[in-house]
This record gives C-alpha cells, structure tokens and sequence, in this order.
C-alpha cells in the first residue's frame, strides 16, 4: 500500500520537500519535479536532509524538468533515480495513491 | 487504468498546466484513460479562448482543445471558482446578465461534484498545483 | 475500481487569506459532503493557522470564512486531524483553534470535538490510509 509523493518545490524557497519527507512511510515514493527537482541536487547544504530523510523511501527527480533548467544528470545526489514522463505515469500506476505536496 | 487529473494553477504563470498536459498526453500514449481533467483555483483560466500567447511560445489552451477533440477528454472548469475570475460560457454569460462569454472548444463549466465524482471514479487522482 | 465509498483526505497546508486556497479546499469539502464519502481533513504546516480563533477580516475586506469550520458537523465532517509539530513549530496550542464540535449520532447525539491533535506520525500513517488524497 504505497503513496507516490510528488514535490514541485525547491526546497530553498519552501519547507514543502521536508515535510513530504517527514511523513512518508516506509516504501513510499518522492518524485521531484517542476521546481521540486532543485532538492535533488547532490552539492547543497540540503543534501544531506534530503538523503537523511529519504533513507526509508525511494526517491525520484523528473528528467526533463532537471534539463529544462540545465541540471546535469552528474549534479544529481547518489540514490536519486532520474525518470523521465512515461516513468511518472508508470509510477502512478503502480503506487495505491498519489499525494501532491503543493 | 482511469486516472483523475485535477489543474489548480493557471497557464503561464505556473508550469502546473504544462506539467499536467504532457503528463496526460504520456498515459493516453501509453493506453490508460483518462476520466476527466478538472480545473480548479486559477487553473480555470486555462480554458479562455481569449488568450493570445506569442507564436513562438505554446499555445496551452489550443493544446488542451486539440487532445480534447482527439482523444475526446472531459475539461471541466469549476463553475464556482470561474465565476469569480471572469470564465464564463454562453448559458452562465446569459443567466448573469454580461456580454460576453469566453469558454474555449472542448472545455465545460460545471460544478464542484465533478471532481468528487472524478475522485470516485477513477483508480487514480493527482494533482498539479503550486 | 466499483463506486463504493472511497476515503477522501482533504490536505491543508496553507494559511488562509494570503491565498484562496484554504477558501476553496473548504467549498470542495462542503460539496464533496453531499456524495457520501468516508471524509477526513488534514491540517498541517501552515495550514493550523486555517483553524484559529478570533479572525477578523473586516478590515482587509475579505469574506471571513473561519465560521463554516463550525458547520463542517452538520455536513457530517467530523474528523478533523492537526498535527501538533505544526502547532509547536508555531507557537500554538489546542486554545488557540476554535472549538469545533459535532453530535455524535451513534452516542445519543453527544457533542464531541472535531478536532483531533495527532502526532506527524500519526499524520504520515492517516495520509497512507486513504483512497483519494486532495492537496489545497
């Protein structure tokens, strides 16, 4: 029974990503998009809250908003998947729910 | 698999719409279907027909009329949340006593309870706001 | 998916007058009440600020929609969830927020809270625990 969490902020403007990651539940999924893909950069001083948080769930970042805003795959943190729009859908699919953290 | 879309920012100023659209476009590309995208907050002003974006820029109105008609989607513009910023169509223009009404192709105005009954409908609903 | 009753969870995570948005998560609710749903309310982060007493719009001209809150009993809205990191974060205790009760029709109609202060733990697992989850 798994919600995907979808998070289109960046989490330097809104405390939006860390509270999605403060209730998720073991299995859950965190797909960054919009925005949001700005949390999952590797080098900021948030990365490690990211990846702290995110332990217990999958996390995901939405490729083609990373190359709208010209954000190399390489700047991506370690255990960050990128998936591109079919994989969203894929996702929605397959989790029991959807959660929008607006 | 029957997926409810809900639109709760308007064009241009958020991505919301775009997000929306190209995600609505990959999951009938994929073969699911899609039970009704539902306008909500500014998002009803996606379905003006009065918007003019430059040529160089999409056409996000024009794009949501045009996968309407191919793939026959159900656009819903809340009818309360419209009334407020100036959506009308020709029925509401009448009833309210203005001149004009402004609902594009393939959109409808209709109430609240579209969405509840999207929710209830389809196997899956997600959101695109800010 | 059959046309039973699916559990709807509206979220709330925004103040209110700043932004429409809490106004118009409440006109869904109003609405989604007619359709005989399992309904639940989330109200977290900024979204505490939504329940608090003594709001005054008078003068910055907005409708003060504080009120209805009162009235979600007799929509049969009764679950109304606030998360007490939210409150702590902010200051806040269950004496800020309105009393917002309903009559229990299975308790001879007892008037009993609606509002129900949960753990962000707790908030996580309500959130896992729904069929359609409506973020405003």
């Amino acid at each position: 029974m798994a919600t995907l969490h979808t998070v289109n902020k960046s989490p330097f403007q809104t405390q939006t990503l860390l509270s999605c990651l403060s209730h998720v539940q073991a299995g859950d999924s965190v797909l960054m998009i919009e925005d949001g893909v700005y949390g999952a950069m590797g080098s900021t001083t948030l990365a490690d809250a990211v990846a702290g948080l995110g332990g217990q769930v999958n996390l995901f970042v939405l490729g083609e908003d990373l190359a709208a805003r010209g954000i190399d795959a390489g700047r991506v943190a370690d255990g960050i998947t990128k998936i591109d729009m079919d994989g969203f859908v894929d996702m929605v699919a397959s989790t029991d729910r959807t959660q929008s953290w607006l | 698999m029957k997926f409810g879309i809900v639109v709760s920012e308007g064009p241009y100023t958020h991505q919301a719409s775009d997000t929306a659209y190209n995600f609505v476009k990959a999951a009938l590309a994929k073969g699911h279907e899609v039970a009704r995208v539902f306008f909500y907050h500014d998002g009803v002003n996606v379905g003006t027909r009065l918007s003019v974006p430059p040529q160089d820029d999409r056409q996000i109105q024009a794009q949501w009329t045009a996968l309407a008609k191919e793939h026959d989607l159900d656009l819903v513009i809340c009818i309360a949340a419209a009334q407020r910023r100036g959506l009308l169509d020709e029925n509401e223009a009448e009833r309210q006593g203005k001149d004009a009404n402004n609902i594009a192709e393939g959109f409808r105005i209709s109430g609240l309870g579209q969405l509840i009954e999207m929710g209830i409908q389809a196997d899956r609903t997600i959101t695109f706001g800010d | 998916m059959s046309e039973d009753v699916k559990k709807f969870l509206y979220v709330n995570r925004k103040a209110p007058y700043g932004t429409i948005y809490a106004q118009e998560s409440l006109e869904v609710v109003l609405i989604g009440a007619a359709f005989d749903q399992d309904v639940e309310m989330a109200f977290l982060d900024d979204g505490v600020f939504q329940l608090t007493k003594n709001q005054d719009t008078k003068g910055v001209g907005l409708k003060n929609f504080s009120p209805t809150f009162r009235a979600l009993g007799d929509y049969e809205v009764t679950k109304l969830y606030v998360e007490q990191e939210s409150l702590d974060e902010r200051g806040l205790t269950l004496d800020d927020l309105q009393d917002i009760q309903y009559e229990d029709e299975d308790d001879d109609w007892a008037e009993k809270p609606s509002i129900r202060v949960v753990s962000r733990a707790e908030m996580g697992k309500i959130m896992a625990n729904q069929d359609v989850v409506l973020s405003f």
